[in-house]
């Protein structure tokens, strides 16, 4: 059991966690080894996105464990309304403090702060807005936070950013600014973002729900490109037929927890509980 | 005197240091960027570099100082511009110079708010104070004062042809006088004995009650014998009312400290009486009296013609032509110029700390813990709620009683400083929150700390969104900069009403004026309607 567990590059355990009070994440347990490509299906609001975001750490879990490369991050609240997380509380931060898309890490010791920023270098995230930076070029885009988070020089990050955007096939728009691309592009620009940072994860959050219909292969061939390059990677998408052909690992959520979870023809096919049925049947 | 160099001397050394850490910032930025807004940036620099680079005058002189106080904005006879040449002239003037040369000394003048000149006498800013300023009992708590040098009364003004003679006859009537002064004394003394009441109006100068005699808002006005002389006198429109009412007397003011010096300067008047310099002074000026001839027991007949009040009276008397008023105006620029240049150099290195410190007071605001997040909020509105006006007499007149003292230029530019920082903290919270947050969270999920994705993520973007605002405000700051005339620095405004108060031509002194703001501002408007362009926004958002 435990060695297993070392194999696994992600094991997550009994993830919880809360927004004003509700409980959001019910326990979730999951783990994927080094080259997976896993695909999480589920309705609106069930909590895709909350999930990917505590795997990151930009939500700080309430309490669980999470061990991602070779970090283990733990917390375990007794209660259901923390002080964070109590509805009262947070309304007078609310009036203070408009939400600047920072996490609550004021609160957390130091080790746990190390701990998430830690991970958050080995998993890079791609969100449903991408959020490339509309002052750097596309090439800074890439460049600098290597530069900046890891004091790399530019001799070494620019002929990588240069690389990455060969791999996705945008080096002729290095010198644009992001409202210059076309939604697809700025989509593979912020996956080469994110893999200049060489990280050993990488999660999407609907990365095609927003592109056309013919944008959407661009963005997918460079997922399955790395794939095969052996990246470990978990994508939220409502695009069941990609989660069907490219993944290895479909996930099915529902209600803050993981419902089912296999291989994709099993779940498309031959799903065993009764509730991913019949989200399957409704598409 | 010591302390007036002493702070000369450090505000070179800052000079100096600021100079070398623009040239250090824009080594950086040409190395660092090459976009719009550094170039901007540059561009701003440079000009703060090219005004602090001007040199500076030099105060070296062989005697030993005597620095004396006056408002040149004043009035004729006391101290005023010489409409040909605009160099300071008056009797007090002249008699500054007297005293001084009987001490041995050199007399140097000190440009002073009127109001201020009492406060400034306190901190240090000068050795005395010499500007029609009457012994009372009430200064004498705060000052001392030298004996006399000038006793005169009061006398009222009234237009031609009116009845009223005397005091008595201003029962029931509007009568004007001189904020705080005898004449006031006089008007609500004679109100309170009379059956009616008196209605009196208290001005900031005499010459505006004047013209609101005219205006026909006041029946008469009382006022210093020596003003009725050099205003009304002559003009057909006035006359003045019977005798001098009352007697005062201007002394010059010293520090309670400067027991010395009081001593020194009763002697020199002393002698200056004794000599006849004194009345000679008095009677070039027109001046020589009743009340002079008795407290210098000097009756004897004299025949020195009253030369600087003829010049003044012709000065006045005739209209100026077409070509001569253009002459007079060729002749100002030189002192607009001049003043402008300080009116620049103020806003400019006001705005620079501004920009700086508004940044620092946003982001202690928005990202600090509560303690320090609500001290920055109490500091925004404190200064946004209460008047520039108060806040520069509170650094200029209030902290030297501390052991705080700064020169006028250095207390104008953290005055305002200070004040606008208030102003372009909010600005920056405005850019600052219209940056996605988003931005925030992407930056930190690439592992930066929350420091660096405010360095290089956060605030380059919310700099771009700010620059429209934040010069727009600049050309606010060039205008409220007027207000540092009240610490006694002489930059366009100031000049604009000594240059009127001459020969009260508001009207052509005031185009003049309004031209060179609008000059000054000009590149800031093209600027600011560039930065809109450049930064805009939804421009950005726009995807092609
Ligand atoms: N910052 C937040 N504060 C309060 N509630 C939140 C916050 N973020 C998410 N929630 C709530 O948590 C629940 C799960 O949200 P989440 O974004 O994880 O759903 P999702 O599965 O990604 O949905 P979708 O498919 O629509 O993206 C929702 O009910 C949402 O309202
Ligand atoms: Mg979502």
């Amino acid at each position: 059991m435990y060695a297993s567990q070392q194999d696994e590059l992600i094991n997550v355990k009994g993830l919880h966690k809360y927004f004003l009070g509700n409980h959001i994440l019910k326990g979730i347990d999951f783990s994927a080894n080094e080259g997976d490509l896993i695909s999480i299906i589920g309705r609106s609001g069930c909590g895709k996105t909350t999930f990917l975001r505590c795997l990151n750490c930009l939500e700080i879990l309430d309490s669980g464990t999470i061990h991602i490369a070779g970090i283990t991050l733990s917390r375990h609240l007794n209660h259901h309304i923390t002080e964070e997380n109590n509805p009262s509380n947070n309304k007078k931060r609310r009036v203070l403090l408009p939400n600047l898309g920072m996490p609550k890490e004021e609160r957390l010791d130091d080790d746990f702060r190390l701990k998430a920023r830690a991970i958050r270098l080995k998993v890079g995230i791609l969100f449903q807005n991408l959020n490339l930076f509309p002052h750097m070029t596309v090439l800074e885009n890439i460049s600098r936070p290597p530069m900046i988070v890891k004091g790399e020089n530019r001799d070494q990050t620019v002929p990588r950013a240069i690389g990455l955007l060969e791999k996705v096939g945008l080096e002729k728009f290095m010198d644009r600014y992001p409202h210059q691309l076309s939604g697809g592009q700025a989509q593979r620009v912020a996956i080469a973002r994110a893999l200049a940072m060489s990280p050993q994860v990488m999660l999407y959050d609907e990365p095609t729900s927003s592109l056309d219909p013919e944008l959407v292969q661009e963005v997918m061939e460079v997922m399955i490109n790395l794939h095969k390059e052996g990246m470990t990677q978990i994508i939220v998408t409502h695009a069941m037929n990609f989660a069907r052909k490219a993944s290895n690992i479909v996930i099915y959520m529902e209600d803050g927890k993981i419902v089912e979870q296999g291989h994709p023809d099993e779940i498309f096919d031959n799903a065993k509980d009764q509730r991913t049925q019949q989200y399957l049947s409704i598409l | 005197m010591y302390e007036l160099m002493n702070n000369f001397i450090n505000f070179r050394s800052i000079r100096r240091l600021s100079y070398l850490m623009i040239k250090k910032f824009q080594e950086y930025l040409k190395k660092k960027y090459t976009s719009g807004l550094s170039s901007i940036l540059l561009k701003l620099t440079l000009i703060f570099a090219i005004l602090f680079s001007i040199p500076e005058i030099s105060y070296s002189q062989k005697k030993p100082a005597l620095s004396w106080a006056a408002d040149a904005e004043g009035n004729a006879p006391f101290i005023f511009k010489d409409p040909t040449n605009m160099n300071n002239i008056g009797f007090e003037v002249d008699i500054a110079k007297a005293i001084a040369d009987e001490l041995f000394m050199e007399a140097l003048f000190v440009q002073n708010q009127w109001d201020g000149l009492i406060p400034g006498l306190q901190i240090m800013n000068y050795d005395v104070a010499i500007n029609g300023i009457e012994i009372t009992p009430e200064r004498l708590s705060e000052v001392n004062f030298s004996t006399p040098y000038y006793i005169t009364h009061v006398q009222l003004v009234v237009l031609k042809g009116s009845k009223i003679r005397c005091l008595s006859d201003l029962f029931g009537k509007d009568v004007g006088c001189l904020k705080n002064s005898y004449a006031e004394r006089v008007l609500l003394d004679t109100a309170e004995r009379g059956p009616t009441a008196i209605r009196v109006k208290s001005y900031e100068g005499e010459v505006n009650a004047f013209q609101d005699m005219l205006n026909g808002r006041l029946d008469a006005a009382l006022v210093d014998a020596p003003i009725a002389l050099y205003y009304a006198s002559w003009n057909p429109e006035f006359q003045l009312a019977g005798e001098g009412i009352g007697e005062m007397s201007y002394g010059v003011a010293i520090r309670k400290s400067d027991t010395l010096l009081l001593r020194n300067i009763n002697n020199a008047l002393a002698s200056i009486g004794s000599k006849g310099k004194l009345k000679d002074i008095l009677m070039r000026w027109n001046l020589w009296n009743q009340s002079m001839r008795k407290y210098l027991n000097d009756y004897s007949e004299s025949n020195i013609p009253p030369s600087e009040f003829k010049k003044y009276l012709k000065s006045q008397g005739k209209a100026k032509t077409f070509s001569e008023r253009m002459q007079g105006y060729y002749d100002s620029l030189s002192l607009f110029g001049r003043a402008a240049l300080t009116t620049i150099q103020i806003s400019v290195t006001s705005m620079i700390i501004a920009i700086i410190l508004g940044l620092v007071i946003a982001l202690i605001r928005i990202y600090s813990p509560p303690p320090f997040s609500k001290m920055a909020t109490a500091y925004i509105e404190l200064i946004r709620g209460t008047p520039l006006l108060i806040q520069l007499y509170f650094i200029y007149y209030v902290l030297p009683t501390t052991g705080i003292k700064f020169t006028p230029f250095l207390a104008a530019v953290i005055g305002l400083g200070l004040n606008y920082a208030a102003y372009e903290a909010e600005n920056y919270r405005a850019g600052l929150f219209s940056v996605p947050k988003g931005q925030m969270e992407a930056a930190i999920s690439l592992g930066m700390k929350r420091r660096q994705a405010l360095r290089f993520i956060i605030i380059p973007q919310a700099l771009r969104l700010v620059i429209p605002p934040i010069t727009n405000d600049f050309i606010s700051l060039l205008k409220d900069s007027s207000l540092v005339s009240v610490i006694t620095m002489v930059e366009l405004t100031k000049v604009y009403m000594q240059l009127s108060l001459v020969d009260y031509d508001f009207l052509g002194n005031g185009i003049i004026v309004a031209l060179v703001y609008l000059l000054l501002g000009l590149p800031f408007v093209k600027m600011a309607k560039y930065a809109e362009r450049r930064f805009s926004v939804d421009k950005k958002r726009v995807v092609q």
